[in-house]
C-alpha cells in the first residue's frame, strides 16, 4: 500500500492534487480563459446571475460584519474585500483543536462586470451569510420591444 | 388514512433530502474541559431550514440556503451550484448529547457540545501510606 493511503491527510491532499490537474486540464481545453478568470476555491465563493434589468451578484460570506465589508466598482470592477478573523478558541493551551477548515484572514475577491452594468444604481443586502448584489443594466442595453408598424 | 399517506409523503422528501448532491460545510472543532465547541460555516441557511439531530452517537448537521433572487435570474457562473450542506460526526461516550446548544448566526452555526458530569477530568488525590 502506497504511503499516501495510509494517512488521511495525505489522502486529501492527493484529492486536492488530482483536482488541481483536472481544472487545469479542462482549462486549457476551452481555449483562452479570461485573464480574470476566477480561481476556484477562493473566499468567499460568489455566483454571477442576469437579469433583463439587473446583473446579479451572490457571495457565500458566512459570519462577516456587514458594516465591514468593503464593496465598490471601478472600471467595470467589481470589488468585494474584507477580512474574517480566525477563530481563538477561549481556554488558552487546555484547548484542543481537532479541525481548522473555516476561512480565516482578509480576502479580495473582484469580478469583471459586463459593460451594460451601471455602477450609478447598485443594491446590497446582507443575511444569513449570503451578501447579494444587484448592479443595474443602463437603459439602453434593456431588451426593448419594438413595433412594426 | 389520510394519516398514512401523509406519513408516507414525508417520508419520501425526507429520502429525497438525504439523496441530495450536498456540500461539506468546513468545520472547526476545539475541545476544552467542560465540552465540545463545533462551529460550522452555512451560508443562506436559516433557523427555519436548518436541521440539527443527534440520533444515538450520531450527530447530522443539514441545511439549504436560500437567496432571494429575482425568479428571471439565468445564472451565468457559479462556484455553488445548490447551496445544500450536511455533514455527521460520531459523538464520543462522555458527551452529553441532551444539553447540545446551538446558535446560528450570519450563516455561521455555532454548536456547543458539554461532557456528562461524572467525564470532566478530575484531579486524582495520590494517597501516600
Amino acid at each position: 500500500m502506497s504511503r499516501s493511503l495510509m494517512f488521511p491527510g495525505d489522502l486529501l491532499a492527493e484529492f486536492e492534487r488530482l483536482q488541481e490537474q483536472l481544472d487545469q486540464a479542462f482549462r486549457s481545453s476551452h481555449g483562452p480563459a479570461s485573464i480574470r478568470a476566477m480561481a476556484r476555491g477562493s473566499f468567499p465563493p460568489i455566483n454571477v446571475g442576469t437579469t433583463p434589468e439587473t446583473i446579479e451578484v451572490v457571495a457565500f460570506a458566512p459570519g462577516i460584519d456587514p458594516q465591514a465589508l468593503q464593496l465598490s466598482i471601478d472600471k467595470g470592477l467589481l470589488i468585494l474585500a474584507g477580512e474574517r478573523k480566525k477563530e481563538v478558541p477561549a481556554g488558552g493551551d487546555r484547548v484542543s483543536v481537532y479541525a481548522r477548515e473555516r476561512f480565516g484572514g482578509p480576502f479580495r475577491r473582484v469580478v469583471s462586470l459586463p459593460e451594460d452594468a451601471d455602477p450609478g444604481r447598485v443594491t446590497a443586502k446582507y443575511r444569513d451569510g449570503f451578501l447579494r448584489v444587484s448592479i443595474a443594466k443602463r437603459e439602453s442595453s434593456k431588451p426593448r420591444h419594438i413595433e412594426v408598424h | 388514512m389520510n394519516d398514512n399517506t401523509q406519513v408516507a409523503a414525508r417520508d419520501s422528501t425526507q429520502q429525497q433530502m438525504e439523496n441530495t448532491a450536498a456540500i461539506l460545510p468546513p468545520v472547526d472543532i476545539f475541545e476544552d474541559e467542560s465540552g465540545f465547541t463545533l462551529t460550522a460555516d452555512l451560508p443562506g441557511v436559516g433557523k427555519d431550514t436548518l436541521r440539527v439531530k443527534v440520533d444515538g452517537d450520531n450527530l447530522l448537521i443539514e441545511g439549504e440556503g436560500s437567496v432571494a433572487v429575482p425568479e428571471a435570474m439565468e445564472l451565468v457562473y457559479a462556484e455553488i451550484r445548490a447551496p445544500y450542506y450536511r455533514r455527521s460526526f460520531t459523538l464520543s461516550r462522555e458527551l452529553d448529547a441532551s444539553k447540545i446548544e446551538a446558535n446560528l448566526k450570519d450563516g455561521v452555526l455555532k454548536l456547543r457540545i458539554p461532557k456528562a458530569e461524572e467525564a470532566k477530568p478530575r484531579r486524582i488525590e495520590v494517597n501516600i501510606g
